[in-house]
């Protein structure tokens, strides 16, 4: 092929958090790793200069760091036998569109999950009975663990932590519970790198209702970091200065943990490092005999097309593009909603939220002190924190008062319900409630069910005439349950909080729609998995059916916990990639099997 | 002033015409006897690995990348460096015999380093041989045995092209070298310490500190009676590396020093410009034991008697205004108390390096600047530009501000010495808002 590359050892296709976590671990290794990067790069002195005044109307009014939608989109239906239409405007999915990813515009909330949500399946059987699952799966669940447990994973989350430069307070220090942390969280072996987040006047509020009801609140643990700080590779971050302006921005004063504030100093500078920017690559290439891929073809800007031949492939897209390039590369078998065949596309989670909000007479909340995660959560209702015996549900909601923003463009309509939403009242009201205004959010798990699903559109292409992906998806019963137990948990503190006017948005009371969402935390669709029937990808992140292609994402969760994906991607980047170095490169083959 | 030095240059064509003899000592190349003269560069194999490895040092501490390396590859040369005189270019001393030096013998090589005599006639005082000199003859047929195992590199340059007349005369270099080249090697001072020799060794030598960091005259010649005082280079200021309390390195410890030069940062000054790349290209590479005599030689120097900076006196006002300036734009990465960023952002509060000749502050405000990457502090860090943001004035009082702040006392900065730098530097306007 013309433009043909010299051969890497491994080619990384999208350098966001997962790209960049594996390319350190792989290159540090000595191996020699090329990335291919759709969008340009990002520097965090010169794209998000402190000199500069955080613009929101550009990049949060129109999410100029978010890939465009001419470039690349989803198609939408809400059940098999509608006909798709694509989607026009990023609300429900948040493509990162430069080197870093999403992980350049990210908030920071930076959780581990339960070790519950690993082994959703296991144990509903193991403590409520065997029935109680089968009925879920019956009514449409599709639920299985992911083949790695919370003890597998934590010294993963740990070393991703640490990259993060993580901010939090420990709530079980190897078992130990620990008032003030999440007594919820699985065991951890050492305090996080920087110590929790400060309380603003809302966070105060709300730790003292909830601890005053019988919970447990504590700090979210942030990728804002509190204080300076030196990760493990020699990069040194800065204190969080609480400006506010974190998700769809980049940081400029190199305080959100992202990968051009903790890695790609370090790894920019290696020799046996290669970043191709503004190249896509439109899929992998595979061998005659179907078992593995050469490498990847890729377009570059000038629309010139090309190939990096490659020892490993490793697809660490966004998680929508992760599944589309499986699928566009012909590995695996696409999932079929009529038969269950088939794993890629399978399981397909979005994430089931709800909020509430609530007026604070005379109160000066001073929302322009915020932070991306900052904010106070009980957990006393997230996972299977508290008994499901006698709920019709599983899973459950983290419900957190939060301080991320108090942007100006963004908040106008967080006003007191009755007041005009134009002309002087209106602007009255703002000035009023801008001060007065606060917020609970419930994020909870989601579980897969037999009909949500990915596949390639039938009708709509891309610019280089490859099929866009089609997600078939809606809220299903169970998860609709769950998040109207813990949105009334939640009006019940706002009210013992003292706020008033209440106002309640549950997303899940009419169908799913991607303009309406107020979270960004897609999955699945490429899961991990011990049973090559169930899974696309073995526990190690590695293809069942092409066994030197490794993907990791949140397309790789097989259900999604109540908490934000990144910190668990993180983990799993760096799972990948020790196996890679450590077990694939020197004999290479499945290395779990089938 | 360009017309004046013209003319004085043109004096030094005559005075090396008339000069013949007494160029003698200058130009005497006995020191060149030890190196072989038969086998040339590029046919030069060596078998002594712990001499190449040992000759890629010696490359590290005089910083030969720093000059010879850019797009055409390493050692390829094509390095513009703009003098008071015209433009050079950085010749190829990769060992292609037809456009680099293959075709030198080890003794060519020996007499372009330590005597500033290259293959194509003298060489300008831009390339250190003025201090290359100092070299020790194990450190030059090391040096030799590494550049045999650089990739030969084909890159024809016209080094003095872009010199005018006169200064296009290699030999006018002969009369520059008479007056001002001292053509002897190294010789320790048996009542110092080792590492007090050690550390001369690397700071005349390999290091040419004194390159940046001493005054020139106006032919381009180091002032050795304010040796290591500080000098201005061009839109750069290399200060005063002598223990001076108010202006130098008074408050530093040789350990300070040490970890200045290995990691861009002794965990309140940040360098930047100029020396953050000779951080990154050259210093880091330091063995601790080298750093360390750097930093035992440099704290041994007789102070310089560099004035103590007169404090500036704000009006009350103006401080109340400017602390709400600092705020807004400094203060996220430099701190609400001029503490910085440990390893990463410089502070102001203690910081010696602000005091003296603010033309590093105002060229970082008007252009931005970046830490170096070293392997133990890996950031480089970016100051972003704000002369989009502020004006002249404006640039000025935020810098007397941060001089007269966290307990530091320095004269004003001037509105007038921003504008000149905005102008050398091609700095952007300020944005203005519409006014009608």
């Amino acid at each position: 092929m013309a433009n043909e590359r010299p051969k890497a050892d491994v080619v990384i296709v999208g350098l966001g958090w997962a790209g960049s976590v594996m390319a350190e671990e792989l290159t540090r290794a000595g191996l020699n790793v090329v990335a291919i990067e759709r969008g340009a790069w990002r520097d965090t002195s010169t794209d998000f200069p402190p000199a500069v005044d955080p613009d929101e109307l550009r990049w949060h009014t129109r999410r100029e760091l978010l890939q465009p939608m001419s470039v690349e989109t989803t198609t939408f239906r809400n059940k098999t036998g509608q006909q798709a239409a694509p989607v026009r405007n990023w609300n429900a999915f948040q493509f990162g569109w430069n080197v870093g990813g999403a992980g350049t515009h990210w908030a920071g909330m930076s959780w581990r999950f339960l070790p519950w949500d690993f082994e959703v399946a296991t144990q509903t059987a193991e403590r409520y009975g065997q029935e109680r699952l089968d009925s879920l799966m019956a009514e449409g669940l599709q639920l299985q663990d992911w083949g790695v447990s919370y003890e597998e994973m934590a010294p993963y989350y740990d070393r991703f932590e640490r990259i993060a430069g993580t901010s939090g307070k420990a709530g079980n220090l190897n078992g130990q519970k620990i008032k003030g942390g999440n007594v919820f969280e699985g065991p951890r072996e050492r305090e996080y790198p920087t110590p929790q987040l400060k309380d603003t006047n809302w966070m105060s509020m709300y730790r003292q209702t909830t601890e005053g009801m019988g919970y447990n609140p504590f700090t979210i643990p942030a990728g804002n970091i509190s204080q300076a700080y030196v990760n493990p590779l020699g990069v040194t971050m800065g204190p969080c200065t609480y400006c506010g302006f974190c998700d769809f921005h980049g940081c400029g004063n190199f305080s959100k943990s992202s990968p051009q504030a903790c890695i790609l100093p370090a790894l920019m500078r290696r020799s046996n490092f290669t970043v191709l920017t503004e190249t896509e690559v439109l899929h992998a290439v595979k061998h005659e005999d179907g078992k593995t891929v050469k490498g990847v073809k890729f377009v570059t800007r000038d629309g010139e097309e090309g190939f990096q031949p490659a020892d490993v492939v490793c697809i660490t897209a966004y998680q929508m593009d992760n599944v589309r390039l499986m699928l566009l590369s012909g590995i695996g078998e696409q999932y079929d909603p009529a038969t269950q065949q088939g794993t890629i596309g399978r399981n397909y989670s979005y994430q089931t939220c709800s909020s509430v909000t609530g007026f604070f007479s005379g109160a000066k909340m001073n929302p322009f002190i915020g932070g991306g995660a900052l904010g106070v959560q009980i957990d006393d209702f997230n996972g299977d924190n508290f008994d499901h015996s006698d709920l019709d549900f599983i899973g459950g909601a983290g419900i957190m008062g939060y301080s991320t923003n108090g942007r100006p463009i963004a908040n106008m309509n967080g006003i007191r319900p009755g007041n005009k939403r134009w002309g002087s009242e209106w602007k009255e009201a703002y000035a009023r409630d801008y001060q007065e205004v606060a917020n609970i959010f419930c994020q909870g798990t989601s579980m897969p069910t037999r009909d949500a699903y990915l596949s390639l559109d039938p009708t709509y292409k891309d610019r280089h005439g490859q099929p866009l992906l089609r997600l078939t998806f809606d809220w299903n019963r169970n998860d609709a349950s769950m998040i109207d137990y813990t949105t009334k948990k939640a009006v019940e503190i706002m009210r013992e909080a003292g706020g008033e006017d209440i106002m309640v948005d549950n997303q899940a009371e009419a169908s799913w729609n991607p303009y309406k969402q107020h979270s960004s935390h897609t999955i699945g669709g490429l899961v991990m998995g011990s049973n090559p029937a169930t899974s696309a990808l073995n526990p190690y992140l590695q293809s069942w059916d092409c066994h030197n292609v490794f993907s990791v994402g949140a397309s790789a969760f097989p259900n999604n916990g109540g908490y934000n994906p990144t910190l668990t991607v993180g983990a799993l980047a760096v799972r990948a990639a020790r196996a890679i170095h450590e077990t694939y490169i020197n004999n290479p083959g499945p290395l779990v099997e089938a | 002033m360009a017309k004046w030095i013209k003319i004085a240059g043109g004096v030094v064509v005559i005075a090396a015409v008339g000069a013949g003899v007494w160029a003698w000592d200058s130009l005497n190349t006995g020191r060149s006897k030890v190196a072989g003269d038969s086998v040339t560069l590029a046919e030069f194999t060596s078998e002594d690995a712990e001499a190449v490895e040992r000759g890629e040092y010696v490359m590290r501490m005089g910083d030969c990348a720093a000059c010879h390396t850019r797009e055409a590859g390493e050692f390829a040369g094509g390095y513009e460096i703009a003098t008071p005189f015209g433009t050079l270019v950085s010749s190829n001393i990769t060992p292609d015999a037809e456009t680099g030096i293959g075709g030198m013998t080890e003794k060519d090589f020996f007499n372009a380093l330590r005597q500033g005599i290259g293959q194509h006639g003298m060489l300008y005082p831009a390339m250190p041989y003025t201090a290359y000199a100092k070299f020790t003859d194990r450190d030059m047929h090391d040096l030799w045995a590494y550049m045999s195992t650089v990739e030969p590199v084909q890159n024809d340059i016209d080094e003095n092209g872009g010199m005018p007349f006169p200064f296009n005369i290699r030999l006018a270099m002969a009369g520059w070298d008479m007056l001002f080249f001292d053509n002897s090697g190294f010789e320790p001072v048996a009542s110092e310490s080792d590492a007090w020799n050690r550390g001369k060794y690397i700071v005349d030598g390999g290091g040419h500190c004194a390159a940046c960091h001493s005054p020139r005259n106006a032919l381009g010649a180091e002032v050795a009676s304010a040796y290591l005082q500080g000098g201005n280079i061009g839109d750069w200021y290399a200060p005063d590396l002598t223990p001076n309390p108010h202006v130098g390195l008074g408050g530093s410890s040789a350990e300070d020093i040490a970890t200045y030069l290995k990691t861009g940062t002794d965990g309140v000054a940040v360098a930047a410009g100029p020396m953050a790349e000779a951080v990154e290209h050259s210093l880091q590479y330091l063995t601790d034991e080298d750093a360390l005599a750097v930093g035992t030689y440099l704290t041994s120097l007789p102070a310089s008697d560099n004035p103590a900076p007169k404090a500036a006196s704000l009006a009350e006002t103006d401080m109340a205004r400017l602390t709400d300036v600092y705020e807004v734009n400094c203060s996220a990465c430099h701190g609400l108390d001029g503490e910085g960023i440990e390893g990463m952002v410089p502070a102001f509060s203690a910081n010696h390096g602000l005091l003296g000749d603010p033309t590093n502050m105002i060229h970082a405000m008007l252009k931005g600047t970046r830490a170096a990457h070293t392997h133990d502090a890996q950031t480089a860090a970016g100051m972003p530009s704000f002369a989009w943001k502020m004006d002249d004035t404006q640039v000025a009082d935020i810098l007397t501000y941060v001089r007269n702040s966290f307990g530091n006392g320095a004269e004003a900065v001037s509105p007038e010495a921003v504008a000149e730098m905005r102008e050398a530097l091609d700095a952007r306007e300020p944005l203005r808002a519409a006014t009608n």
